[in-house]
């Protein structure tokens, strides 16, 4: 049944699809023998070689990524002409093959797909542009765009992958490729650790995801998408106990990889990398993989109401609880990594109430919008590092108290973090407004809706995002006041040296400037355009995404309407649609002009401060103790029962035990040496004893 | 007589074994295995009464061959002695490697 | 009769293996030779008889004797024979043997029974071609090769002695 699916041509002209995939993996191969080549033992390079190759890298690497995108550019837009396109798979070779369970390694490109890769090629090719200028004076370049590579072609397989199995490759790839970007400045021990806590706490996830595959496999015989969209609603019931133990495994692998609550504590330490790895993996791409599989696995979400529930419950926690540390984080890119945290979690909120779209929507608007953000940050660092080098200042050029007033100095970088801000924080008309707008309302109309299945929660829910989009407001608000306003608070005798970021790092920052600010008009609802929030028809909006994704979730959206009926026209407090979105962004605007009033009324207080905090303020600094509870619950009994093992088991018993067999053959050796003696007289018994028995048998 | 002389064949034989096992000397070792030869040799005889001439035509062969070992087992012995100056077996060991 | 000889054969042997002195234990040994000469001819094979006496006591037996007269032995009579354990357990292994062995010997054997009821007759051979033809004919006729076999075994045997004692210069 799987080869009849493999063999149904699409409705649209596919352009070498393989080329997406297979580009950025060359490029990781000749960048990784670059590397290699580059730092053999025994040589001397001059700095006229390192500079060749890392002319070299640079070409290679984004313009792997490049053709990527071009030819996924193409593709979408041959699906773009046709009415519905249909997907497309299209095998290459054989997997796995037993009787009774068949994989094949082939790539699917559908309208969710192409989505996907768009973010990932596009995103990935300004985080490439902006590296070539922020890793210039590495000696690992050509190494760091290896592993940049190979990581875009993990998570293009990941994405691109026709079954569960193929996506599960390219998930363990993509933590691997974490893994390695992590600890990419691996001479530092506390760097290199953030890399392995980040591989280890994704691996709990994994676990998750290999469970749901076999449990998948056991009800349906298959793992591959097209069965699971042609037999799915027909083999599971709705609300039973297959379905919602499979959706339950896969949500535990999603908030591993998408870091929500309890496995997000490796996305802080991840800091510890390259700022655009930060930008590519924690902010645009490999977090949002998560999310991407509770997508592609819509129908078994939608037949589960109860891991539904669980989904967007997680999802709405996380999404409160980071926004709360992240009000009390000086370093800026914590204050980012929380937010991260945070912005996930309203996509799994999204994909939690069914409104599959607004989940898939906010990822690509925060890709856009947070990849800003990690950039500028990026850039905001690089100037102050290179600042604080030139008058040897051991201050840390992260911590945002040695900052202040930086507007005067990089204008144009204040100005587009600035757009990203207002983005995030639900401000009309950027783009983050109309995707976060859009996941609030839905939950507060499933809550709402005519047989709701846990009405009091989603109201509970609907309450908790509004309050976080409100504490997304402030902290963000906080962030832009406390490095780019005020006094500025940087060392003496650095100020003339915070210059504006290079070109090549400003190119990217204005391209993601300008899709932060205009990327969510892709997808507004009609009710939406025809008011003030669409400019009453006149400003270029379309409902578009939402009819994009329509053949991949058509049928999950049927089926949640089925059951919970029509879903609400009014949110939980009352008021319509467009009500509520007016009230939103008046709200958010309200608490960014007093968040900045505030702000300049008081003093920051800079590094070595000795006022005290209060007890929330330490509490949410110090990350509600979280890595502490789990060192002390979690890793320190498993390290103890770890060492007993090693201890009793396996010094005590298999050691003991194998040696004890070694001399049990030293000392059958030492007795038949003791037949050997060399005279006649012995063998000529030994002979007589042969024949004895001999004799004996011949005689009985 | 045939079962009689068998018997004594036995006999003659189980003497010859121990001896071999129990002398060190190898010449007497040697000897104790022509005992053991001349044992089989009766038992050959006196089988052949009853079952054809064979039996004696063997017998003539196995002297013969006992013979020749004799002499090349002999000569082995001497060019042992040669090199160990003793023909006493506890020191000629260098069976054992 | 037969049982002089036997016992003369068994104290010979004994003589072997217990005598202390090498050339006693080789003159026990033509005894015994001599005795199972003495049977030879109690068994009607008066040639073998003939033959033992001159090959084997006369011709090996005074080889031996040669060697240990070369060898300069006999004089240390301690070391030869073994004591304890090899004699126990020597005594052991061979004595079962011997049981066994004698065991299929016994009367009600059913081995045995065939033999005494067998059909050919030497005798009547020997009245026939005379003793010594007996042994003769099918020597030189079916037995051709083997015998032939056997000179040139001689032969080697001669080469090989005078290879192996050569004195080395």
């Amino acid at each position: 049944m799987v080869r009849s699916i493999m063999d149904s041509l699409p409705n649209w002209e596919p352009f070498y699809p393989g080329l997406v995939i297979m580009a950025p993996f060359l490029g990781f191969m000749f960048n990784g023998m670059l590397s290699l080549y580059i730092n053999r033992p025994g040589i001397k390079t001059t700095s006229q070689d390192i500079s060749r190759s890392k002319k070299i890298s640079s070409v290679i690497g984004p313009g792997s990524i490049l053709v990527s995108f071009v030819v996924v550019a193409i593709n979408g837009l041959r699906m773009f002409v046709v009415e519905h396109p249909s997907a497309l798979v299209k095998s290459y070779w054989t997997w796995i093959e037993t009787s009774n369970f068949v994989v094949e390694a082939a790539i699917q490109v559908d309208s969710l797909s192409l989505v996907m890769m768009t973010v990932i090629t596009g995103v990935g090719f300004l985080i490439h542009i902006f590296s070539m200028s922020y890793m210039e004076n590495e000696k690992g370049y050509a190494r760091y765009f290896a592993y940049l590579n190979l990581f875009v072609f993990f998570m293009l397989v990941l994405v691109m992958g026709s079954s569960y199995p193929i996506m599960f490759v390219g998930w363990e790839g993509v933590g691997l490729c974490s893994y390695l970007l992590i600890g990419y400045w691996f001479e530092d021990e506390e760097k290199a650790s953030a890399g392995k806590k980040a591989f280890i706490v994704n691996r709990i996830g994994d676990l998750g995801f290999l469970l749901g595959i076999f449990l998948l496999y056991g009800a349906l015989g298959a793992v591959d998408y097209q069965t699971l969209a042609a037999s799915a609603s027909k083999t599971f019931v709705y609300g039973g106990g297959w379905v919602t133990l499979i959706t339950l495994f896969f949500l535990l692998a999603g908030v591993g990889k998408s870091a929500q609550i309890p496995l997000f504590v490796w996305l802080p330490d991840a800091m510890a990398g390259p700022t655009p790895v930060s930008a590519l993996i924690h902010a645009a791409t490999m977090v949002t993989a998560g999310i991407y599989l509770i997508v592609r696995s819509s129908i078994l979400y939608s037949l589960a109401p109860l891991s539904s529930a669980i989904v967007a419950g997680i999802g709405v926690c996380t999404a409160f609880f980071a926004a709360t540390i992240a009000c009390k984080q000086y370093d800026i890119k914590k204050v980012l990594a929380y937010s991260t945290i945070s912005q996930l979690g309203y996509m799994f909120l999204g994909v939690g109430v069914g409104a599959y779209t607004a989940g898939v929507f906010h990822l690509v608007t925060h890709a856009f919008f947070k990849a800003l953000l990690f950039l500028g940050a990026g850039a905001v660092i690089h100037s102050m590092h290179h600042a604080l080098h030139k008058v040897h200042s051991g201050d840390d050029p992260q911590d945002m108290r040695n900052m202040g007033g930086l507007r005067k100095f990089m204008p144009i970088t204040c100005v587009l973090m600035w757009v990203a801000t207002l983005a995030i924080s639900g401000v009309w008309p950027f783009s983050g407004f109309f995707s976060k707008d859009e996941i609030i309302w839905m939950t507060g109309s499933l809550a709402m809706a005519e047989s709701s299945p846990f009405p009091l929660l989603y109201k509970l829910y609907w309450s908790m995002a509004l309050l976080t989009a409100l504490l997304t407001a402030f902290y963000m608000t906080r962030f832009m006041v406390m490095t780019f306003h005020g006094k500025n608070r940087t060392t003496e005798g650095t100020q003339p040296e915070i210059i504006e970021a290079p070109k090549l790092m400003l190119l990217p920052l204005m391209v993601l400037g300008f899709l932060s600010l205009f990327g969510g008009w892709i997808n507004v609802t009609p009710d939406l355009m025809k008011s003030a929030v669409g400019g009453f028809g006149f400003l270029p909006m379309t409902d578009w995404l939402h009819h994009w994704l329509e053949p991949v979730i058509s049928e999950s959206v049927a089926i949640q309407l089925d059951n919970v009926g029509e879903l609400g026209h009014q949110s939980p407090a009352g008021g319509g649609e467009v009500s509520w979105a007016l009230i939103s962004t008046t709200a958010a605007i309200c608490i960014v002009t007093t968040t900045i009033y505030r702000m300049s009324k008081n003093e920051v207080r800079s590094v070595g401060s000795k006022s005290k905090d209060g007890k929330i303020s330490q509490l949410l600094y110090n990350k509600w103790y979280i890595d502490e509870l789990y060192d002390q619950w979690i890793v320190r009994p498993l390290w103890r029962i770890s060492h007993f093992c090693w201890k009793k088991f396996d010094q005590g018993l298999i050691d003991r035990a194998v040696n004890f067999s070694g001399r049990i053959a030293k000392g059958i050796g030492w007795f038949g040496s003791l037949f050997h003696t060399g005279q006649v007289n012995t063998y000529a018994f030994f002979l007589t004893l042969g024949l004895l028995a001999a004799l004996i048998m011949v005689m009985s | 007589m045939v079962t009689e002389a068998l018997f004594l064949s036995v006999m003659i034989f189980i003497i010859g074994t121990l001896g071999v096992i129990i002398r060190r000397n190898a010449i007497i070792m040697f000897l104790c295995v022509e005992l053991q030869l001349n044992a089989v040799n009766l038992a050959f005889v006196a089988l052949s009464r009853h079952a054809g001439i064979e039996g004696q035509l063997f017998v003539f062969f196995v002297m013969t061959v006992a013979a020749a070992e004799a002499a090349v087992g002999l000569a082995i012995i001497i060019s042992i002695f040669r090199h160990y100056e003793t023909v006493i077996t506890d020191n000629i060991s260098f069976l054992r490697w | 009769m037969f049982f002089v000889f036997a016992s003369m054969a068994i104290g010979g042997a004994l003589g072997v293996v217990l005598a202390p002195s090498p050339v006693a234990s080789l003159l026990f040994m033509v005894v015994s030779l001599g005795s199972t000469a003495g049977i030879y001819v109690l068994l009607e094979a008066h040639f073998l008889a003939a033959i033992q006496i001159i090959v084997y006591a006369g011709a090996i037996m005074v080889l031996f004797l040669f060697v240990i007269m070369l060898l300069n032995l006999g004089h240390d009579y301690k070391k030869d024979i073994r004591g304890g354990l090899a004699v126990l357990l020597g005594f052991i292994v061979t004595g079962s043997i011997g049981g066994l062995l004698a065991k299929q010997l016994m009367v009600g054997n059913d081995a045995l029974i065939e033999f005494s009821g067998s059909s050919i007759n030497v005798d009547a051979e020997i009245a026939e071609k005379g003793i010594i033809g007996v042994i003769a004919e099918p020597l030189f006729n079916e037995y051709l090769v083997a015998f032939e076999f056997t000179g040139v075994l001689l032969f080697v045997a001669i080469v090989g002695a005078l290879v192996l004692a050569k004195k080395v210069d």
